[in-house]
């Protein structure tokens, strides 16, 4: 086995394309040396704008295609059912729920972010392709509604990820859901919806918050 | 239920005894006996369903006072089991060998109050709080807000006048 | 093929996760095959269960803390969160434990108006766990209608108290107001509906060759584990004991009703739907009693003192409930403050998803794990609030 070993010749580290080398590395300095090696150490780059006239159908193209991310975060998940179901119909819009984050586009926080939930909620996010955008349901997750007092829930989602449509309520409606989301077509249509470009733009900014709260930070620092 | 009472105080040394409504007594017993009058009132007298086990912190007597609420469903009765124990050193007998789900409220009280439950299968692992490094939240002398205020980052209040804010909603363009 | 799983010493398998046989595998939060918010980490082997931790705490508000620091009537907002699908039983138990404590008898009407406040809440509550429960086993059909029929029930709520989910109808002394007027008959209409779509249940779902394959004889209770392990509810009567809060302790006005504890005797999933199936008719006939037997005169809540400044006498109290999960329970301890000194909620999915469902989950595969889990009914808000 050794002299197979050591007949093999290391092969050439292939050099980074331009944008890498201009990106800061990250150090994922809460994983331990062999998780290190596991994952990627670049930073996320906002995404670069073609032509105006491409854009434009592009954005079209992607407001109607819009895939929720079947993530329930809170107790806003429940009315995320009727939404999928028969009465509200959400698919008439082009929307339907996806069951991973590879495969979806929008991210719809449902009501109050307990630490434990935002760990999961920061790592979906970044694990979702982009173009990508977060609609955020509930009171709790834009003040912290009822449980402003509480040890356990973040009071405002928007200091953690980049939020585009707020709907306010407790409960929100379906309807008004329905609304937050087409809200969000519209803005994607104009080219408004720019929460990704933001995060990638913000990213030291957003990494301390999370990291301020999420106490034990076990995981890569962007992770997609 | 009075009657159970002075049977198991022949037996048990039981205090206070609290006769709530007919079908359901609180009485006190020492925290060394506990766990053998449980076992008791299981096996003998059939109540057979742990109901739940709670914590209650009294600050100004520098005590807990642990809740064991078993039911009987042949008699249809609650009977709750006090200890009270010392707050500054809380230790208290396992009894995770008598109901199985004993093990997953005795691994609450040990993240929310700080009381030990040696023997305990996994009462050490985090179950609720994950990353906490705080004192035990659910103890009487943690302030909630305070943490909070401290933490995390209220979102600011945006109070307007009312006569100027409509204004410039209504007649911005002037 | 024998030789791949672990051997058992003791009662527990052993294995070593290093030998490449056995995976470690998290199932949820971020699935969609887990009911709500929580995850268990699965060692599993080819595509079976060996071993399973749940993990929650993934909605942990810490409900009880905040009660510590809000007046009794300021708790009501807060306490009807601890459970999403079924709103009423918390608040209900809060208001029961109050009026306990304070020695206050609510007026007959209102009582009468409470029960009908619960039982169309565990109707709802059931139409949305049996759409689960269809949906975990691949019939998306079913989901489709009960959440449909579900969203009319919610309508009837909305009527009656101004919101969908959170109704705040109870308060302490009784109840918020009437029933609006015509209310009975939309009432009657919906529940016709949802009769109706029982029946075609019956043969789409309860006699489907597939779900019957897979259901029968998956996550088998035996009544032994059922005291060992805490179980109570339907979880409990799908093994042939005649559990029901409803019969056993009758609170409200349950004892002048009739109707009946629906029980199988197998134990597993398939016949946890059924009783759950049979014990939506029951809801039925109960709310048709209820409307045709109700006192349409007289007063519906109790005169208080100012609530703002509401004291309550020292003591303490257990309140308990029979949810659609099983038995519910409030534990409240007052020091005669205006302030709540501790109330401690006995959810029923507390020992259901983690003591039992580690244990039931060996040896079930993995695509049937979404089926065990919704068929124990498990809600994660009330296990860690």
């Amino acid at each position: 086995m050794n002299d197979i070993n050591d007949t093999i010749i290391p092969e050439p580290v292939p050099e980074y394309p331009d944008w890498r080398k201009d990106a800061k590395t990250l150090t994922n300095a809460g994983l331990s040396e062999e998780e290190q090696d596991w994952f990627c150490d670049a930073r996320p780059q906002p995404a670069k704008k073609s032509w105006q006239v491409m854009e434009n159908f592009l954005n079209w193209a992607r407001s109607n295609s819009l895939w929720i991310l079947a993530f329930g975060t809170g107790c806003g998940a429940i009315e995320l059912r009727p939404l999928i179901t028969a009465r509200y119909d959400i698919s008439r819009l082009g929307m339907q729920p996806r069951p991973t984050p590879r495969q979806a586009s929008v991210f719809m926080i449902g009501g109050y972010v307990s630490i434990k939930t935002l760990k999961r909620i920061v790592r979906s996010y970044e694990q979702m392709q982009g173009p990508k955008f977060v609609v955020a349901v509930c009171s709790c997750a834009i003040n912290g509604g009822m449980y402003w007092d509480s040890y356990n829930t973040v009071k405002r989602i928007d200091e953690y990820i980049p939020v585009d449509v707020y709907v306010t309520g407790c409960m929100p409606r379906p309807e008004a859901v329905l609304a937050g989301f087409s809200k969000l077509k519209e803005l994607i249509k104009g080219g408004k919806a720019e929460g990704q470009n933001l995060y990638a733009e913000k990213f030291d900014w957003y990494k301390e918050n999370q990291k301020r709260v999420i106490k034990d930070w076990n995981m890569p620092d962007y992770n997609w | 239920m009075k009657k159970l009472y002075d049977i198991l105080s022949l037996q048990f040394e039981l205090a206070d005894f609290e006769s709530k409504r007919s079908d359901l007594a609180f009485c006190k017993v020492k925290a060394s006996q506990a766990i053998s009058l449980l076992t008791h009132l299981r096996d003998i007298h059939g109540y057979t369903h742990l109901v739940m086990l709670t914590c209650v912190d009294w600050l100004e007597d520098k005590q807990f006072q642990l809740t064991y609420l078993l039911h009987n469903y042949a008699t249809k009765t609650d009977l709750g089991i006090l200890v009270f124990i010392d707050r500054d050193h809380p230790v208290m007998d396992s009894l995770h060998h008598l109901w199985k789900q004993g093990r997953v409220y005795q691994r609450e009280l040990h993240e929310m109050f700080g009381i030990d439950f040696p023997g305990s299968p996994g009462v050490e692992e985090p179950m609720i709080l994950e990353g906490w490094q705080g004192p035990p939240p659910m103890r009487r002398d943690f302030d909630t807000k305070a943490y909070s205020d401290e933490t995390y980052s209220h979102r600011p209040r945006v109070q307007n006048e009312p006569e100027q804010h409509m204004k410039e909603q209504l007649y911005s363009e002037d | 093929m024998e030789n791949l799983y672990p051997p058992i010493v003791d009662g527990k398998s052993v294995y070593d996760l290093n030998s490449q046989k056995y995976l470690k595998m998290w199932h949820g939060p971020q699935h969609p095959g887990v009911t709500g918010n929580m995850s268990l980490e699965l060692d599993i082997c080819g595509d079976q269960v060996i071993k399973c931790n749940t993990h929650v705490g993934y909605l942990h508000r810490g409900f009880e803390k905040l009660m510590e620091r809000r007046r009794y009537i300021n708790c009501f907002p807060i306490v009807c969160r601890i459970c999403v699908p079924e709103p009423d039983t918390n608040e209900y138990l809060f208001a029961a434990a109050m009026e306990d404590l304070m020695g206050i008898e609510i007026p007959e009407r209102a009582k009468w108006l409470r029960t009908l406040n619960l039982e169309l809440s565990r109707l709802a509550s059931f139409l949305m766990w049996i759409g689960g429960q269809s949906g975990a086993f691949g019939m998306g059909t079913v989901a489709q209608w009960t959440m449909a029929h579900r969203d009319f029930v919610l309508d009837l709520f909305e009527e009656w108290t101004g919101a969908r989910i959170y109704h705040m109808y109870t308060i302490p002394g009784g109840v918020r107001g009437d029933l609006p007027e015509g209310w009975d008959k939309r009432a009657e209409k919906t529940i016709a509906a949802v009769h109706k779509l029982l029946d075609e249940i019956n043969y789409v779902m309860l006699n489907n060759a597939i779900f019957k394959q897979r259901a029968v004889g998956l996550g088998v209770i035996t009544p032994e584990m059922v005291d060992a392990y805490g179980v109570v509810g339907p979880n409990a009567r799908c093994c042939g004991l005649q559990r029901d809060i409803r019969k056993d302790q009758p609170y409200l006005i349950y004892d002048q009703l009739d109707f009946i504890i629906e029980t199988e005797t197998a134990g597993d999933a398939y016949s946890r739907t059924v009783v759950r199936w049979k014990e939506m008719y029951q809801s039925i006939a109960l709310i048709r009693q209820i409307l045709a037997k109700m006192p349409r005169s007289g007063a519906l809540h109790a005169t208080l003192p100012n609530v703002l400044h509401l004291k309550i006498p020292k003591g303490q109290t257990y309140l308990r409930a029979e949810s659609t999960r099983g038995e519910y329970g409030y534990f409240m301890v007052s020091d005669g403050s205006a302030f709540p000194r501790k109330v401690t909620v006995r959810g029923p999915s507390y020992t259901h998803a983690m003591a039992l469902l580690e244990d039931l989950a060996v040896g079930v595969n993995i695509a049937d794990l979404p089926g065990l889990m919704v068929s124990l009914h498990t809600y994660p808000p009330e296990i860690e609030r």
